[in-house]
């Protein structure tokens, strides 16, 4: 017991440089009791707000000054190998050993970071948005315990340990969408969510299988070490683990063919859409495979095959974004874009790039998602005040908010030229290097893609934007009045990510841009995670060239992407700020190719129709055919069968001497026939 | 103290004691009868704890031993005895039985008296079939068993309770009556080596018997585990015996008596005819059978509309994954399955308790009449997810690391049988979590269903257990994982000896009878 407190608090083997993790079990052990406090309280004090309201916010926030520390020892010391945390003994079982073990490297400090950091914030604008919600220590509950598990997958040292974050993520994840549980629809969207993401996390458990036959551990250490001698480069092996890796990512982030669950998952509460469903949970595919980069810089067929299903994610998740009325449909579909450019980054090599747009992204997203939950805060409130119904979350119901909303109108925009990514914001530089590496590396058709949805990421914005805040507005006279800007607790977060969204992406600044201070911040800090990797790929021949397959370089291309989406933002603007849209409940739905975008290339429908119910009936007949029919018929029908026999039997049992005499005598002479025949 | 934990006394009451109990149920009072059940089965469980500590794990050795001559002539003794096979097996019945009594306090309400005999007489069966190691006394223990367990379903069941007893009693005879003809032979084939009549399960086991007698001995005690386990496709006594069992019987049912099958196997079958246990064409069978099962009581358990009965398919999906991590013959699969018996005793017994005490307040298992139970029964409805997901499998409970463990071990010998086991992941939570949205989530649109009470004091302190051990093994597994690691790392040598050492000569056709002297023709 000692011992494992004292491991608990401070112990690292594996360390050198002068860093060791600080504190490490209390950055799990600050949400871990957040979640039982506030879930006692769930059951035990229901109506008090205040305990939530503190323990809630604050568990995560010293969550996060622990990380802070922990990231500002590492700047100081700078280590080459990542610090292991040995909690205890999880299974050893054979020559399987699996420890609860924690890896503090410079991957996992950065991501904890981000993780912590943007939790904090959104736990504070919750106790404004879900103030008065009766459900209000159980929500408080489950977003500690999804910090917790998202805390267990960044930091896990093992594959195993990972994938208990990994699912332990889902769940809250399931619980939060469906956390309005009385909505039988928002129900279903979590159920959805679980049973999507389990198709990918039997990909993360096979591929550990893989890596545990071939490797002897699950270890991060070891395998990635070991990887480049134990597997073949390109060999089926590798790409097999890659690509089922890959399988858990296209569930957990979103992609295509999993993306599905990720827009139902709307039906959460906002500030868990921005926690969970744009800044962290669904970025854990693109860490997972900046965590395996070793592994995916050895098998090129996966890394192209990662990168064309983000640019395709990317591509088409946008084309649909640009049709969808629903404030946070819009957000989400970008959301399923934007992941789509991460994994486009980590496919094409840049690993770095990927992590680079994780960050600015959970930013911008985390703005953006908040400052949709306050409009529809505020229109939630007037609606209410007036009694109507009206959906809360359709933007054909907004228009002219920025007088109401003034604060929220602002920091939107600036989210919004963020991820449209427009100079100085944080959105360009992580976009620009992502573009170009997909260009430099020689993807050209991705390349070209990914400048596309850049344009299409302008668009739609925009138009959320017009619609939501600019125009006239549609909510109604009645409901007009009640309209009001949100308060502090709320509106805070939404400056501070605001900031965030500007200054986050100085973090790296490329050297090729004119006139700007180079800035190698975030490349130099994951050089010692990173460079294995890289080391893979130089040696087999990945080169970065110094031209665009158009020819040009960095700068000007950077220059020509902001330029273009500058003039897609205007020129939507000025398009659609004088349409006259009509409220909802008065608008027709869109036909044609708008109508097509708007039902979302009808996927849905065609997985129910192709997948689902041709299984529910495979299902049902299993049961009604094969149990049911042929074995119990079978045992059924040798039952009476033996119930026969005995009746025909019994015909004899007549209970008359004669009858048995006769019987008798026939048998007989039956057998003396034989006999003597 | 310690003394009478290594000794053979602490197996000893626990067989003794419910046997008393049992006796002393007929007699007192007809309402003081639950309480006595209740007060013997919390002793057994206390007498039998503190081996949870007491035993040593670093030995395959048997433990607690003892060894009485009972009936000389035939060479039967009073052998008992724990390994690391064994041992969470005792365990685990001791622990799923108070629980079991417990929930039927409310439940049962005629022929108290019998009803309590009859669980505490099931008590001491199943703990006389897992430290039985006579040949003999482990058939007689496993006969009982059959008794109480018929009475339960027969007469405290449901509607169709007859059926459904009927049809449990006749698949587990006809399986163990080809056992004990099995039996039989390898006493006289030990007899025709040696001279000597045993019973005793140690000398049998050294038993050199040749590779095609093995597969027709093999064959007759497999299909009666089989059947117990079970293995598709004679799995559907079990759904019908499930859903007309009063809860306890449902609990121990799932609880401990489908891990007779998997044990048996373990214990009897693979050590006995090591030969025909590796042989291609029985693994090749029963992990074929094993896949079957995990992927079809799967499919069939998520279009069931009756909750209980998709309880009972589910079993059928996590007893495929049992017996493929056995079958595997690799330390990982057999100890993950073995794990995997123990958390699908709780896990499942523990969705049976729940489902017990909704149809106690609505005397319905139809999952269409529920709906929005998590509003009225926060609770029950807390409850009811945790063991859904520990039934799923989820990483954090007990479920995962069974699963884990037997996907490992499986995977290093038959990859591609372990890949296609673990879709079962996804299907799992294609069954489970359906469920759970019809009936705890949505609004209550039944005006039965907002009524209904939250699960009392009572009920609390029934799942509490279970609860605890969902996390507790899922999160600290170790101390579980290291009490079998010995044994069963001796069992896989032992096996894999074996197999290769069985003779060629003595087949089927060697078996005269005529020379044995219990059959009364001596020469």
């Amino acid at each position: 017991m000692v011992n494992f407190l004292e491991s608990f608090l401070r112990v690292a083997q594996h360390a050198d440089g002068g860093y060791q993790p600080i504190l490490p079990g209390l950055i799990l052990l600050f949400p871990l009791v957040g979640f039982v406090i506030n879930g006692l309280g769930a059951f035990l004090w229901r109506d008090s707000k205040r305990v939530p309201s503190l323990v809630g916010p604050l568990a995560i926030i010293g969550s996060f000054a622990v990380v802070l520390a922990n990231f500002l020892a590492m700047h100081a010391a700078m280590p080459h190998d990542p610090a292991i945390v040995s909690l205890w003994t999880w299974m050893a079982v054979g020559d399987l050993s699996i420890g609860v073990d924690l890896q503090f490297d410079q991957l996992s400090v950065l991501m904890l970071l981000v993780v912590t950091g943007v939790s904090s914030v959104i736990h504070v604008y919750s106790i404004g948005y879900m103030r008065e919600d009766p459900g209000y220590s159980r929500y408080f509950s489950y977003l500690n315990l999804f910090v917790f598990f998202m805390s267990v997958l960044v930091m896990g040292a093992n594959f195993a340990i990972v994938f208990v974050g990994w699912e332990g993520v889902g769940l809250c994840s399931y619980l939060l969408i469906g956390f309005w549980y009385e909505n039988r629809e928002f129900a279903s969207a979590g159920k959805k969510a679980f049973i999507v993401n389990r198709i990918g996390d039997f990909g993360f458990l096979v591929a550990m299988l893989l890596v545990f036959t071939h490797f002897g551990t699950l270890n991060f250490v070891e395998v990635f070490a070991a990887a480049p001698e134990t597997l073949v480069f390109g060999g089926g092996v590798v790409t097999l683990i890659t690509l089922l890796l890959f399988l858990g990512a296209t569930g957990k982030s979103a992609q295509i063919p999993l993306y599905v669950w990720l827009p139902d998952a709307m039906a959460g509460p906002t500030p868990v859409s921005a926690l969970i469903h744009a800044a962290t949970m669904v970025t854990a595919g693109v860490y997972l495979v900046a965590r395996a980069g070793v592994l995916f810089a050895m098998a090129p067929v996966s890394q192209a095959t990662v990168a064309a299903i983000g640019a395709g994610t990317a591509l088409f998740a946008a084309t649909i974004a640009m049709q969808q009325y629903d404030i946070k449909k819009v957000l989400a579909y970008s959301t399923v874009s934007q992941l789509g450019y991460m994994f486009l980054a980590v496919g094409v090599g840049a690993f770095t790039a990927g992590m680079f747009h994780l960050i600015t992204h959970a930013f911008f997203k985390a703005l953006l998602f908040l400052g949709s939950g306050a409009v529809i805060h505020a229109m939630h409130h007037a609606l209410h005040q007036v009694h109507r119904h009206d959906d809360p979350n359709d933007m054909r119901n907004y228009g002219g908010l920025k007088n109401v909303l003034p604060i929220t109108w602002g920091t939107m925009w600036i989210g919004t030229v963020a991820i449209a990514g427009i100079f100085p914001f944080a959105g360009f530089f992580s976009k620009d290097e992502i573009i170009w590496s997909a260009g430099s590396y020689g993807y050209t058709v991705l390349w070209v893609v990914s400048i596309l949805t850049a344009l299409l990421t302008a668009g739609y914005m925009t138009r959320l934007m017009v619609l939501t805040f600019h125009g006239e507005n549609r909510s109604g006279a009645d409901v007009r009045p009640h309209l009001r800007e949100v308060p502090a607790v709320m509106w805070v977060p939404l400056a501070i990510l605001a900031v965030l969204s500007v200054v986050g992406g100085w973090i790296q600044i490329p050297e090729s841009l004119p006139a700007l201070p180079a800035v190698d911040a975030l490349h130099h800090w994951l050089e010692p995670v990173m460079e294995p990797a890289r080391q893979v790929m130089t040696e087999h021949g990945l080169h970065q060239a110094h031209e665009s397959p158009l020819g040009g370089g960095e700068a000007v291309w950077a220059i020509m992407s902001t330029g273009l989406a500058l003039i897609v933002v205007m020129l939507t603007f000025r398009a659609l700020v004088h349409r006259r849209y009509r409220p909802a409940s008065e608008s027709e739905t869109p036909t044609g190719f708008a109508g097509i975008l708007y039902n979302k290339w009808y996927v849905d429908e065609l997985y129910d129709r192709l997948i689902i119910l041709p299984l529910l009936a495979l299902w049902r007949g299993c049961w009604r055919i094969v149990d049911v029919g042929l074995i119990d018929g079978t045992l059924n029908a040798m039952a009476s069968g033996t119930r026969m026999v005995g009746w025909v039997g019994s015909l004899f049992q007549t209970g008359r001497v004669a009858g048995y005499m006769f019987w008798f005598v026939t048998g007989v002479v039956l057998i003396l026939a034989l006999l003597l025949l | 103290m310690s003394n009478f934990f290594e000794s053979h006394w602490v197996l000893s009451l626990l067989l003794i004691l419910p046997m008393a109990g049992a006796a002393l149920c007929l007699i007192v009072q007809e309402e003081k009868s639950r309480y006595v059940a209740m007060l013997t089965s919390v002793v057994a469980f206390a007498i039998s704890l503190p081996l949870f500590w007491t035993f040593r794990s670093g030995t395959a050795a048997i433990q607690n031993y003892v060894s009485v001559p009972w009936i000389e002539a035939w060479g039967i003794g009073y052998t008992i005895g724990i390994d690391g096979i064994s041992i969470l097996m005792v365990l685990l019945t001791t622990f799923v039985t108070p629980l079991a009594i417990l929930a039927s306090f409310t439940y049962i309400q005629r022929h108290q008296r019998a009803y309590y005999a009859m669980l505490l007489l099931l008590l001491a069966a199943m703990i006389g079939v897992f430290v039985s190691l006579d040949m003999f006394l482990f058939f007689l223990f496993w006969e009982i068993m059959l008794i109480p367990m018929y009475f339960i379903i027969g007469v405290w069941g449901g509607k169709r309770r007859v059926y459904a007893a009927v049809k449990f009693f006749l698949f587990t005879a006809i399986g163990s009556l080809l056992m004990l003809v099995a039996i039989v032979v390898i006493v006289y084939l030990y007899y025709r080596q040696y001279g000597v009549i045993t019973f005793a399960y140690n000398d049998l086991v050294q038993l050199p018997i040749g590779r095609d007698l093995q597969f027709v001995l093999f064959s007759a005690f497999a299909l009666a585990f089989a059947i117990k386990v079970p293995l598709f496709p004679l799995h559907t006594w079990l759904p019908d015996a499930h859903v007309e069992a009063p809860t306890a019987g449902s609990v121990i049912l799932a609880g401990v008596l489908l891990k007779m099958g998997a044990y048996g196997f373990l214990r009897f079958a693979m050590p006995f005819f090591s030969h025909a246990a590796t042989s291609p064409v029985v693994v090749g069978t029963i992990l074929v059978l094993s896949l079957v099962g995990i992927i079809y009581g799967a499919w069939v358990a998520a279009v069931q509309p009756d909750a209980k009965k998709l309880v009972a398919y589910t079993s059928v999906a996590h007893l495929g994954f049992v017996m493929m991590g056995l079958f595997s013959l690799t330390t990982q699969g057999i100890q993950g399955g073995i794990l995997q018996m123990v958390n699908h005793g709780i896990s499942t017994g523990a969705l049976f308790l729940l489902v017990g005490m909704l149809y106690e307040r609505r005397h319905t298992r139809m999952i269409d009449d529920f709906g929005g139970i998590a509003k009225v029964m926060p609770v029950f409805a807390a409850s009811f997810l945790l063991v859904a997901l520990s039934s799923i499998g989820l990483p954090g409970t007990n479920g995962f690391i069974g699963e884990f463990l037997i996907l490992i071990g499986t995977f290093q010998k038959y990859p591609v049988v372990a890949f296609i086991a673990a879709t079962g992941v996804i299907f799992a939570a294609a069954y489970m979590l359906p469920m759970v949205q019809r009936m705890l989530y949505g609004e209550v649109d039944r005006e039965e269903n907002r009524v209904l009470s939250d699960i009392g004091i009572r009920e609390r302190l029934v799942l509490a257990p279970a609860l605890v051990m969902i996390v507790l093994i899922g999160v600290y597994p170790q101390p579980f994982l290291s009490l079998t690691s010995a044994s069963v790392e001796a069992l896989i040598e032992q096996v894999e000896h074996r197999a290769v050492s069985a003779p060629v000569q003595m087949g089927v056709s060697d078996l005269r009878f005529d020379r044995m002297p219990i059959l009364g023709i001596d020469e």
